[in-house]
């Protein structure tokens, strides 16, 4: 590798075509660089998949604040205390060492589409022959009356792993015996569209052992949601009596929330409660847009290799990209990022490139070895990602069946956290 | 409710674990009724092979991962690195909680709660390994699995770097390095029984929902590309 590396730099494009190497994209410099943004299950997954596939013969730059990640995903079985939070907590010292990815721990700041440059907080600037964005979620200003980042301590959103989880955990831990949890739900699309209600179970979960008289309030702007048969059985079930769910037909989009008085205000009437859940409406992580690769809220994106419709060496993973059918959910992005990581290097290294194929399941817990899942396959089409082929849980099945699932759930966990960091 | 009841069965389950052997064998031929969970991946008997499992002639007295030509996990080579020795008791424990035993085995078995289960068990592995000259006469168990494939499909070639590009869709679930932790190991598996356990799921024989999905739409080439790629990976 270093000798071809040496004669590659000394004697440029005759020596490059001699070896058979994709001038291309490499031009002027030696290795075909990718940059990505974004450590999580979309960027992650990218990262390794490319410097793993081409076996040194791409420079990957994996950009991330984060040194160590939380995952969203399972976050909700933190809240239910089936996990500890540092079961949650994954480190990019595989990823760098095992497969050299130059793993940088800052903010993308900006990306010049024109001279191919990313820049970070830090004042670095990262030129790229293609670059990977998969900036997972920000939410859209204004979208929850009476609530800004600014209230996300006194209400807490919750929706990104980590600090905001643990957050949510210690105030549902606080409540006064008998209190009121109130949730205020998004509107479609999100991320990980059975999470508010997987959220609500583990809450119920909790509370039932630690405060049976507690309140659970849902203002939801939503008539129907993802898995609502399995949820609202598993709810009467386990925790009957427990959870109010106010769908639209019952004003659960007129909310208004006051921060400092602890209030929540459905469809004119006012409550009082001792904790507030507020999932605003989202939209692509900031850098999407800083990038000019959105619309509206989300990034547009060709099916068969995730690339931008703004920018052809620009690709959109996961909960940012509006890809077609497929949920916001770790397993897409996961899946996405496959699909591109071999676009992309058969781009720039010449590699085959095999046709687009994608996949999706969500497991949901609804109470201690009850477990329900949802799930889907999906193609590219000139137009999007177009659903296939699916499956949901049935209502009513074995509680051998649902345990299976859990352990399943926790199966799928140990191997897409290996698939991402390695 | 649930949890009240499960644990404490659990529970007992566990501290009578040792106590299989204390109190001797069950009953083989219920052990042979017992033995049909093991034989979708254990052969037993006279001319029985190794297929996703070892076979299991002779397995008391082993040690642990010493049946040569079978490619063992890490986890189990080093369990027997580390002396483990398959005896009622050891056995016993590790058939009632696998991963308890061995922390990352390919076994996907989760494992046999029932004490007198076990003891039969043992009792029928037992007529395997005492003696082996007394070894019954009969069909192995466990000849072909579940589900009739058309042999022109079983003698397709599998394209192992195709495969590898697919491969990539199983690995949001199954782990590379073969650990099964609620979802079961597919590396290392003879080709044959990868081609027709995939082919049941297409045909919707065997009853999981997502690899029905995963299967169905897999062609036969496909298929084959990915029992070629698992069954070489390290």
């Amino acid at each position: 590798m270093t000798l071809n590396r040496r004669i590659f730099l000394g004697t440029g494009a005759a020596a490059a075509a001699t070896l058979g190497a994709p001038a291309v994209l490499a031009d002027g410099h030696g290795k075909p660089r990718v940059v990505v943004i974004g450590g999580g299950a979309g960027g992650a997954t990218a990262a390794r998949y490319i410097a793993k596939d081409s076996k040194g013969g791409v420079d990957v730059t994996l950009i991330e604040p984060s040194r160590t990640y939380f995952t969203c995903f399972f976050s909700n079985l933190y809240l239910g205390g089936f996990k500890e939070i540092d079961d949650l907590g994954h480190t990019y010292g595989t990823l760098a060492a095992k497969y050299g990815i130059n793993v940088v721990h800052d903010w993308a700041v900006d990306v010049d589409r024109d001279a191919k440059t990313v820049s970070l907080a830090g004042g670095a600037q990262l030129p790229y022959d293609k670059l990977i964005l998969s900036p997972g979620i920000d939410f859209v200003e204004g979208a929850v009356d009476g609530w800004s980042l600014a209230a996300q301590n006194a209400m807490p959103h919750a929706y990104k792993g980590g600090s905001q989880t643990e957050l949510l955990k210690a105030q549902v831990a606080a409540m006064p015996e008998g209190g009121t949890f109130a949730m205020v739900a998004p509107p479609n699309p999100f991320r990980c569209p059975p999470g508010p209600y997987e959220r609500i179970s583990m809450v119920a979960h909790t509370l039932k052992a630690t405060n049976p008289t507690a309140k659970i309030i849902v203002a939801d702007p939503k008539e129907k949601f993802s898995k609502m048969s399995l949820f609202q059985e598993g709810w009467a079930n386990h925790y009957e009596g427990m959870i109010d769910w106010i769908g639209a037909d019952f004003g659960g989009g007129a909310v208004s929330v006051d921060p400092a008085a602890m209030t929540v205000s459905i469809d004119g009437e006012e409550t009082k409660v001792d904790v507030c859940n507020v999932i605003p409406a989202m939209k692509a992580g900031r850098i999407a847009e800083m990038a000019g690769v959105t619309e509206g809220n989300w990034a547009p994106v060709n099916a068969a290799d995730m690339s931008s419709k703004a920018d052809p060496d620009v690709h959109v993973l996961g909960d940012a990209s509006q890809q077609g059918d497929m949920p916001k959910s770790g397993f897409s992005a996961n899946s996405q990022a496959k699909v591109c990581a071999n676009a992309v290097r058969g781009a720039l290294t010449g590699s085959k490139v095999f046709p687009a194929k994608f996949s999706n399941t969500c497991w949901s817990l609804i109470d201690t070895n009850d477990g329900v899942k949802v799930g889907a396959t999906y193609e590219a089409t000139e137009e999007k990602i177009a659903k296939v082929d699916g499956f949901i849980s049935a209502t009513g099945e074995s509680s051998d069946l649902r345990r299976a699932t859990y352990e399943e759930s926790e199966g799928w966990y140990a191997g897409i956290t290996a698939d991402m960091f390695g | 409710m649930l949890r009240a009841v499960f644990l404490p069965a659990v529970l007992a389950a566990i501290s009578v674990a040792g106590a299989v052997w204390a109190e001797g064998f069950g009953d083989a031929k219920a052990g042979a009724r017992v033995f049909t969970k093991c034989k979708g991946c254990h052969e037993i008997g006279q001319g029985a092979r190794d297929r996703i499992g070892p076979h299991l002639n002779g397995i008391f007295g082993r040690r642990a991962a010493a049946h040569e030509g079978y490619a063992y996990s890490k986890s189990m080579a080093r369990a027997g690195n580390d002396g483990l020795i398959w005896t009622a008791e050891t056995l016993g424990a590790y058939v009632e909680n696998p991963r308890a035993l061995v922390s990352k085995t390919r076994m996907s078995f989760r494992g046999l709660k029932d004490a007198q289960d076990r003891a039969d068990l043992l009792a029928f592995l037992r007529d395997y390994s005492d003696n082996p000259a007394d070894v019954p006469e009969a069909e192995p168990t466990a000849r072909a699995t579940d589900h009739d494939v058309d042999p022109a499909i079983l003698a397709l070639k599998g394209d192992a770097e195709y495969g590898e590009y697919l491969s990539s869709e199983c690995l949001t679930c199954h782990q590379q390095d073969g650990s099964a932790e609620g979802i079961p190991s597919i590396t290392r598996w003879p080709t044959e029984d990868f081609v027709v356990a995939m082919h049941a799921y297409k045909r919707k024989l065997r009853p999981h929902p997502v690899m029905q999905m995963m299967a169905g739409r897999l062609n036969d080439e496909e298929i084959a590309a990915l029992a070629a790629y698992f069954k070489d990976l390290e």
